[in-house]
């Protein structure tokens, strides 16, 4: 394949990835991975490299938007950060010296994961309470509502909540993902904070946890010029034509539909791990 | 207090907007001169080579590129300057929590500078 050709198939595939990662809240990473191996036979160590940059520029582009109107908890997202940025750094170490199969199967049993949580019940009730500890840190808050004026939450378990960060961290760090899905359990389901708080602050966290790792994938050689370029414009223009879909079409149709895309990917990706160990 | 923490806010929203178009643009230039210099190049990627270099020979390696006009390496200081978004970020936050005196907070965004800082060191073999 000459240059030319493989610049405007990966741009084309992360247009692609950048679109579905934007309608089912999967971010573009996670789709991107498995069309850079499987279709365009590109090592998943580079892969994982290019997904990471994408990582950091869509969660910039989104998160700019989420601070601006205050619904992002930036105390919340600072001292959960340093479980995250411990995770990734130990992740992104492992992830040099794991073989390609382990790293593909793992990969497929996280996009899994992430398929299934995506299409979870969200339960709405805003619980106001905070446990001691939460309220040393200062980690509760307010975010605006266009009803309301501004609503106020509470956050509880912040020793659970700050382990399963440390686990979303190591994913990340390991598969140069946002494990946005693992971030958003972490906050959601174990520390109860409103889930548009959680996903909001997810997407904050992510470019800080990506990078940890983008210094040790610098430098174990992760980061190819030539496929991160087309990866980074194509996600970006993905994401956009992703929201603008978003306007206009009901999101939850659409979950179902995608949540299938990524099953099929994710046991492509967990066969391609097993034959290639084989 | 409360009108600081609006203004971070808004310096980071900012910071986080105009750091992805910027990155864009460097990385365009890059990607133009890159294409015009390799378009008939034969890529593959099939398989990975492990780098162990620390990340100052990297950064060496393309300001020497940047400098002869290399595609690849503009290309490569589009991502840096993309990496450096959340860390300038970070800067920010400290600044902001040592305004506000909030003692807790300039500490914990120490730690989290800390740990980053520690992944320089144990990226590569020494």
């Amino acid at each position: 394949m000459t240059l030319l050709v493989f610049t405007l198939l990966l741009l084309l595939g992360a247009i692609i990835a950048g679109t579905i990662g934007s309608l089912s809240g999967l971010g573009g990473g996670i789709v991107l991975i498995p069309l850079l191996t499987l279709v365009l036979d590109v090592d998943i160590h580079y892969a994982i490299g290019a997904a990471l940059v994408s990582v950091i520029a869509t969660s910039s582009g989104s998160a700019a938007a989420y601070v601006k109107s205050g619904v992002a908890n930036i105390r919340l997202g600072m001292f959960l950060e340093i479980a995250t940025t411990a995770g990734a750094v130990a992740g992104a170490i492992l992830s040099a010296y794991a073989p390609t199969s382990y790293i593909s199967i793992l990969f497929g049993l996280a996009l899994l994961f992430s398929a299934g949580n995506s299409l979870r019940k969200k339960q709405e009730v805003i619980d106001t309470h905070s446990s001691p500890l939460a309220k040393t840190l200062q980690l509760e808050g307010t975010y605006p509502d266009h009803a309301q004026g501004s609503i106020a939450y509470g956050t509880r378990n912040v020793v659970g909540g700050f382990s399963m960060m440390g686990l979303a961290g190591l994913l990340s760090g390991i598969l140069g993902i946002g494990s946005g899905a693992f971030k958003v359990i972490a906050m959601d389901g174990i520390m109860r904070i409103p889930f548009k708080v959680s996903t909001t602050t997810s997407n904050f966290m992510m470019g800080v946890t990506a990078l940890a790792s983008s210094v040790i994938y610098m430098q174990k050689g992760y980061i190819v010029p030539a496929i991160c370029l087309p990866v980074l414009i194509g996600v970006l223009i993905g994401a956009m034509i992703g929201s603008r879909i978003l306007m206009v079409t009901d999101p939850k149709k659409l979950r179902v539909f995608f949540a299938f895309i990524i099953v099929f990917l994710a046991l492509n990706m967990i066969y391609s791990g097993f034959k290639g160990k084989m | 207090m409360k009108m600081n923490e609006t203004i971070m806010q808004n310096a980071v929203g900012n910071l986080l907007k105009y750091g992805v178009w910027i990155v864009l643009s460097v990385g365009i230039v890059g990607g133009l001169i890159f294409l015009s210099t390799h378009a008939d190049a034969t890529v593959d990627y099939r398989d990975f080579v492990e780098n162990d270099r620390s990340i100052f020979e990297v950064l060496r390696e393309i300001a020497v590129g940047i400098s002869e006009m290399d595609g690849a390496s503009i290309i490569y200081l589009a991502i840096i300057l993309l990496f450096l978004t959340p860390f300038v970020r970070l800067i920010l936050s400290l600044i902001s929590f040592i305004l506000e005196k909030d003692l807790m907070y300039v500490l914990i965004t120490l730690i989290v500078l800390i740990i980053i800082c520690c992944s320089v060191y144990f990226g590569y073999a020494h």
